[in-house]
């Protein structure tokens, strides 16, 4: 009988209708915290492999030579090329500090107990712990980006 | 004349009566419901019908959706039954969140617009009505029943009890207050893309038979959710704590297995086995 | 999923490490050609480079894989994808790595 099961949900049909798709993880709007963690965890993942691409590919110009490795570099003393350096710094100190506190989180640790629960009913797994190490991942990647900015701009 | 005086104190009185009960009248809400309405069978395409039904502080959105349906329009399809959030028939998205519709009080909403959707992710069988095949398919699949080799369940003469200390019981409790109510199901970002995802509820409910000391299949129970489209497409976004309206908090189970799964917290079990163990030899 | 937290944890050390690097001299100083290859040469820095490569490779592509493994429910698309996101992973590994032992060697020839 299970694995009738298995095969009805694994053929896609018309089991689909009426799921959000792409739409659930694009909007984080509705949930709170968690949800937003999340959202930018992915977004923040998806944006530092792409800068990781970048990045192997600009430092490869150093086998064509100085001339080559000093093009590439000029690139990235414009305000844009800052601006993306900054969003990079930002978005891999979150991806960090949040990546940290999932880590444990994923494992079941700084989540509380079961117990019995009472009205009105507030999950014990969505505790402060959890919303203060967004909270601290947010300020950490703010201040990232702060310092990195004062250093990126200081030189102009 | 002190008679006349009484009647004239009487009328006024009476007077003053109706004029209360006039003001309680008009303070009597009209709200607007907008009822997703479509029949797969027949339409292509869904609309919200507009409904204006009279409020109460302690009308119900499913009390409004009734009073529609009895007064305004019959065809409205609702699966409902108890209305006090025990049976978990009811859930629809209201004003964008997946809710019971028995257990949302009108005057808790912003604004003075209903808007009642189906649940995401179940299929639409008709109007606010949704098909929970699959959701059940994958609690079915978790064995959501206890497994205990030592316990012969056919031969009457050898059945023995199963003890429990109360804070065993307090491992697995809040799991077992589900109802199954599909909230959590299409709240979770990972159900909306992924059908093969057991989802928060099945998951949970793993973890409830793994956290119970009476069961003895933890190791064929993590077999089950451990694989490509299992446990692992969990990402603690946190949102079927936030809707589960009986405080299950299927989050914390699924972190808590996934706990187990990666040899992280293994001793509670062993430890409660123990104990058990040795109050059954006393 | 255990490889995922593996491989983060250890790029966020190494990638610590390479950052560190960046700012033991005035950050402009660091970027010169001679300096950079000059860090290549050092073999310790090299096989730091090729860690960060490897692990960093290994995770974000991993992470890719997951999410795209959520969209689809079928065979093809997830054979499709653990494939695609494998020759991705080794080819920007291998490319990276060329890059390291060509600029080790370029230091070298240049003396």
């Amino acid at each position: 009988m299970k694995s009738s099961n298995e095969d009805r949900i694994y053929s896609d049909g018309n089991r689909r209708e009426n799921h959000e798709g792409l739409k659930a993880w694009l909007n984080p709007s509705r949930y709170g915290w968690e949800r937003i963690s999340y959202w930018l965890q992915r977004l923040t993942g998806v944006f530092l492999l792409i800068y990781f691409v970048g990045h192997v590919i600009e430092t490869s110009s150093l086998v064509d030579g100085k001339d080559a490795w000093n093009a590439m570099l000029e690139l990235t003393q414009t305000t844009w090329g800052h601006l993306f350096l900054i969003l990079v710094i930002g978005t891999s100190t979150f991806h960090s500090a949040n990546g940290i506190r999932l880590l444990f989180t994923e494992t079941g640790r700084g989540l509380g107990k079961p117990g019995r629960p009472d009205y009105p009913y507030s999950p014990v797994s969505l505790n402060y712990r959890q919303k203060s190490g967004i909270w601290i991942a947010l300020i950490l990647a703010a201040t990232a980006m702060l310092y990195g900015a004062s250093i990126l701009f200081a030189g102009e | 004349m002190t008679a006349l005086l009484s009647i004239k104190t009487r009328r006024t009185k009476l007077g003053h009566d109706e004029k209360k009960e006039s003001t309680l009248e008009d303070s009597r809400k009209v709200v607007h419901l907008r009822v997703y309405r479509k029949n797969p069978k027949q339409d292509k395409s869904s609309h919200f019908d507009k409904f204006e039904v009279p409020v109460q502080r302690w009308t119900t959105v499913l009390d409004a959706l009734l009073h529609a349906k009895e007064y305004l329009d019959k065809s409205i399809a609702i699966r409902y039954s108890c209305r006090m959030a025990s049976c978990g028939s009811c859930g629809m998205k209201i004003n964008g969140i997946p809710r019971l519709a028995c257990y949302t009080k009108i005057s808790e909403i912003d604004g003075n617009i209903i808007t009642c959707e189906p649940l995401p992710n179940f299929p639409v069988i008709r109007d606010l009505v949704g098909d929970f095949s699959d959701f059940f398919d994958h609690h079915g699949a978790m064995e959501p029943f206890i497994h205990n080799q030592n316990v012969d369940i056919i031969d009457k003469n050898r059945l023995t009890e199963f003890i429990q200390t109360p804070e065993d019981v307090e491992n697995y409790l809040q799991f077992s207050y589900c109802i199954k109510c599909g909230l959590c199901y299409s709240a979770c970002p990972s159900v909306g893309s992924d059908t093969r995802f057991p989802g928060p509820q099945a998951l949970a409910q793993a973890y409830r038979y793994v956290a119970d000391n009476r069961d003895d299949a933890t190791q064929s129970r993590l077999n089950i959710v451990d694989n490509k489209h299992g446990i692992w497409r969990c990402h603690f976004a946190g949102s079927c704590s936030v809707v589960c309206p009986k405080g299950v908090d299927p989050a914390l189970g699924i972190q808590l297995l996934r706990g187990h799964l990666v040899n992280f917290s293994k001793n509670d079990k062993k430890l409660a086995e123990s104990r058990t163990r040795d109050l059954g030899k006393t | 999923m255990k490889i995922h937290y593996i491989t983060g944890i250890a790029a966020l050390l190494v990638v610590a490490v390479h950052i560190i690097m960046r700012l033991v001299m005035p950050f402009s100083m660091s970027l010169e050609y001679e300096n950079v290859i000059a860090n290549y040469q050092n073999i310790a820095y090299a096989v730091l480079l090729e860690s960060i490569l490897v692990l960093i490779a290994i995770h974000g592509f991993n992470g890719l894989r997951i999410i795209l493994i959520e969209f689809r429910q079928n065979i093809a698309w997830e054979n499709g994808v653990t494939v695609f996101t494998l020759v991705a992973m080794i080819a920007l590994i291998a490319y990276g790595t060329r890059t390291i032992i060509v600029a080790n060697g370029l230091g070298s020839s240049k003396e």
